[in-house]
């Protein structure tokens, strides 16, 4: 049984696609595409399909990953490419590989977000972003499942910088883009939790929606602060043994373990 | 008005909705074409919410075929939610289509498909946030026509105020000969305005526009008679009837959503009109003669269809999907053909026959057999033969014997309530209907957890049928009736918790009682609905009865009628119906004879195995039924594996 590993984005008007619509729509891309996947058992059986951490509708990603299992084998690249195609522009195939490890979703520790704030000055937000990393603690609102819930934004943001405008914007209008990294924790601490927490912090209120993109998910380098690419692991184990056999053995060898994996490629 | 996308000021709107997936388009199979390189351009409505929009066959047949034509466009819009519509109204985004987000203002038709009425108040809604005026008559050459389609549309009177025109019957070929008058009519710029253009669609005998016409009034309120005002307008207008199916084989391309939505299939017309003549029925009535698509073309479209939208299921729809000659063959051919590929198959509409049994358990052979469903819509066998559903006890009886027989745990039975001359005891006859059904269940199976499901609607008289003379029944006389039957399913101890009751009041029937049946007059009421905050009258959570009696008692008053004159007030052979000018082929006194016959419990068969009833279609319309059998097998197969 192979397992194959994929990076797909939502961008433009499909970042409103929720990971409900995501999924209907991937599962109809795997019928078109043809692509022989193995099957859960029962009386209605699934597609085996293993997705993680899902951006939420309305932020754009450029690195949602998911895992297929496939009844026979297939070569990574010609079936991200076959996926690609049959999935609507928008919700693109980006990088694939054979899964040589276990634990993808144990991998996905921290998210790299773009955060662009349409009629806000840097400056203004650059002192916002100071006064939220200067505080301890950021205590936000967020409505879930359960009600309203409180919870601090501020420890699982280990890095906030606030880049200067875009000033080749054609009406000449302010925008300040912020560059976010959160680590996942529980409670998940989402960009707009961030934006309640500059709003807390600094009254920082953006006019319109802000457009949001996660750019990255990966491990979290400690010391540099870099988030690496997650499926980098598959790709060493796979050069360093070809051979499936080996390739798992060697997987379960480097599995989470050795941060060396996926150094420099954030 | 400008054609440009308003999707960078509704994209701002977005975050702040619920399920903005349905206003961003992008579906699967959707069609963007280059504005100006099309001198004809449709923007195409369902009136409902997207999800429901979305599957309807109609819009998807009429998208492509449009689409498909060189200097044609169309794009899909549909009625967006309260939370939206508050916002464009906040920061005057018009109503927009899904497909390039241009503003509905900027194309030359509006073509709405109305399968219910109770989508009319979602028009006016959609027109004032179009900017298109309410009213045809305020229209200028500015604006788009205005034009309804849909089983609604056989009688648009009580939206006629609203319409430039309407067309009654298939639209495939209708809307291309529409295209081509206005093609023309801008090539020789725009000769004599909106006026002419209409008056040039008028004169094609099908294509109704309201304002050529006059109604005029009796002392006592019921319409004297109905005048064209124009030269060259025909007194009644015709139907379109489209004839070989195999030509028509759409959609080629469903469109395949990234929301969800009610039907997620890939969905073949397996035929079209019905001869079963099931007195109530609206659909059947009108959708006359019989056509059969082959069963080749069958296999084809499912094919392609599969193959271009990835979807898992397979329905086969028409109106009664098991009457089709070959349907045997379809059913085990498709079984046959994805039995490997997990494709489910559905075969909704069928009728009370241990045939459909055989055919459900074909359809699955892998599945889990969870639940059928059955139509008796009478409970007794004298309200069967009133309404010409020609089922005995004994039949059902057999019917759900074999399904629970062959491991089928559910059987649900669909009923109205409410028919022409139904007492309370025609009524209380499904209780006993349904506890033979679980008796009978219990013994074959030998089991006791098996159920049956009885699901009661409350009968609406609709034009074009024998009952449009009938008096409906009242909303508190349902209601009464109804309670009588859940009492008496609920006290037997033995079956009673076998069976599932599921019934609606009364009152929503009224309301579109009064739509269905209403004249011009009834214009006002919708008017004022809507103006009192009516939307999306179909959802249980929007509809307010007592918005629309309120409506209703402020306007109708007026015109010396009210909603009872409309609804529960029995016909008379000598009245002007409504309707009347819009000609279904069905001859007048055909269905007046159909309606004593009723009376009279008097059944009729069917004229695919009976000598032709005289219904009137077929010599109107020039026309006969088209059926097979073909004797053809299923094809193409599939590449084998």
């Amino acid at each position: 049984m192979q397992r194959i590993r994929l990076r797909y984005t939502k961008r433009g008007r499909l970042r409103f696609t929720s990971h409900r619509d995501f999924q209907r729509a991937f599962e109809r891309a795997l019928r078109r595409a043809e692509v022989p996947m193995a099957y859960s058992a029962g009386f209605t059986p699934h597609p085996k399909v293993s997705y993680a951490n899902a951006a939420p509708t309305g932020t754009g990603s450029e690195a949602e990953y998911l895992e297929i299992q496939l009844a026979e084998r297939r070569d990574p690249d010609t079936l991200r490419e076959l996926l690609d195609t049959s999935l609507p522009d928008g919700l693109d195939v980006i990088d694939a590989v054979e899964a040589h490890t276990s634990g993808l979703a144990d991998r996905l520790e921290a998210s790299v977000w773009e955060i662009r704030l349409d009629g806000v000055a840097a400056e203004e937000a650059g002192r916002a972003v100071e006064a939220f990393l200067a505080a301890e603690e950021v205590q936000v609102e967020r409505r879930t499942k359960n009600g309203m819930r409180t919870f601090d934004a501020r420890a699982a943001v280990t890095r906030l910088e606030a880049a200067g405008s875009v000033d080749d914007r054609p009406d000449g209008k302010a925008c300040a883009i912020l560059r976010l990294v959160v680590r996942h924790l529980t409670p998940a601490v989402r960009p707009d939790d961030v934006l309640s927490g500059l709003r807390a912090t600094a009254d920082l209120a953006p006019p319109v929606p802000a457009a949001v993109t996660r750019l990255a998910q990966g491990l979290l380098d400690e010391e540099t602060g870099a988030v690496t690419d997650p499926l980098a692991p598959d790709r060493d184990a796979a050069t360093a043994a070809p051979s499936t056999a080996a390739g798992l053995s060697a997987a379960k060898a480097t599995s989470g373990v050795s941060p060396a994996a996926g150094e420099g490629t954030a | 008005m400008s054609a440009e996308s308003v999707f960078p000021q509704l994209e701002a709107l977005l975050p702040h909705v619920q399920k903005p997936i349905q206003y961003v388009g992008g579906e699967l199979n959707s069609t963007v074409k280059d504005w100006d390189s099309c001198d004809v351009r449709w923007s195409l409505m369902y009136p409902d919410a997207y999800e429901v929009g979305l599957p309807n066959q109609g819009v998807m047949i009429l998208y492509e075929v449009l689409n498909e034509r060189e200097g044609v466009l169309a794009e899909r819009t549909y009625s967006v939610w309260p939370d939206l519509e508050a916002l464009m109204r906040e920061h005057h985004v018009p109503q927009f289509t899904v497909d390039a987000h241009r503003p509905v203002g900027a194309f030359d038709v509006l073509g709405v498909s109305f399968s219910t009425e109770l989508g009319y108040t979602n028009l006016l809604t959609a027109l004032d946030l179009a900017g298109i005026p309410m009213e045809a008559k305020d229209r200028t050459e500015d604006h788009p026509i205005v034009l309804a389609g849909g089983h609604a549309a056989f009688n648009p009177e009580p939206i006629a105020d609203f319409l430039d025109c309407a067309v009654v019957g298939d639209g495939e070929q209708a809307v291309l000969e529409i295209t081509e008058i206005i093609r023309a009519w801008k090539q020789e710029d725009r000769p004599g305005g909106r006026d002419e253009l209409l008056l040039r669609l008028a004169k094609t005998g099908s294509v109704y526009v309201p304002k050529f016409y006059d109604v005029e009034y009796l002392a006592d309120g019921r319409i004297s008679r109905v005048v064209p005002n124009r030269s060259g307008v025909p007194w009644r207008v015709s139907k379109h009837t489209v004839m070989d199916l195999d030509e028509w084989p759409y959609p080629k391309q469903p469109l395949v959503p990234l929301a969800e939505t009610v039907h997620e299939r890939m969905s073949v017309e397996i035929f079209r009109g019905c001869t079963r003549g099931c007195r109530f029925c609206q659909a059947g009535m009108i959708t006359r003669p019989v056509r059969e698509r082959s069963i080749t073309g069958i296999g084809e479209m499912v094919d392609k269809g599969l193959k271009a939208t990835g979807f898992e299921e397979v329905g086969l729809l028409s109106l009664s999907s098991a009457d089709h000659t070959e349907i045997g063959d379809i059913a085990k051919g498709l079984a046959d053909r994805y039995e490997e590929d997990k494709i489910g198959l559905s075969l909704p509409s069928t009728r009370v026959d241990a045939f459909n049994v055989d055919l459900a358990n074909e359809l699955t052979r892998n599945g889990r057999r969870s639940g059928l469903t059955f139509a008796p819509e009478g409970g007794s066998e004298r309200m069967r033969k009133v309404i010409n559903k020609m089922v005995s006890e004994e039949d059902l009886i057999r019917t759900v014997s074999t399904a629970y027989g062959n491991g089928w745990r559910q059987v649900k039975l669909y009923f109205m309530c409410g028919l022409p001359t139904e007492t309370d005891e025609d009524v209380l006859q499904i209780g006993d209907m349904a506890v033979n059904v679980i008796a009978e269940g219990r013994k074959v199976s030998g089991q006791n957890d098996i159920r049956c499901t009885v699901s009661i609607g409350g009968f609406v008289p609709k034009p074009h049928t024998p009952f449009q003379w009938a008096p409906q029944l009242s909303a508190e006389e349902t209601d009464a009736r109804l309670e009588k039957l859940r009492d008496k399913i609920r006290g037997d101890k033995k079956y009673g918790r076998s069976i599932g009751f599921r019934y609606h009041d009364g009152k929503p029937g009224i309301v579109e009682g009064l739509l269905s049946r209403g004249d011009r007059r009834v214009g006002s009421v919708i008017r004022a609905v809507y103006e009192g905050g009516g939307r999306f009258d179909g959802w249980r959570e929007h509809f307010s009865y007592d918005r629309w009696m309120k409506a209703a008692e402020e306007t109708l008053p007026a015109f010396g009628v009210d909603v009872a004159w409309y609804t529960t007030r029995e016909r008379e052979y000598e009245e002007v119906l409504p309707w009347d000018h819009l000609d279904s082929g069905l001859d007048k006194d055909w269905l007046w004879e159909d309606w004593q016959d009723a009376l009279d419990e008097t059944e009729v068969e069917d004229c695919r195995w009976t000598p032709c009833f005289d219904c009137g279609v077929c010599p109107q319309l020039d026309l006969d039924i088209q059926i097979g059998p073909t004797g053809k097998k299923l094809l193409p197969l599939t590449v084998v594996k």
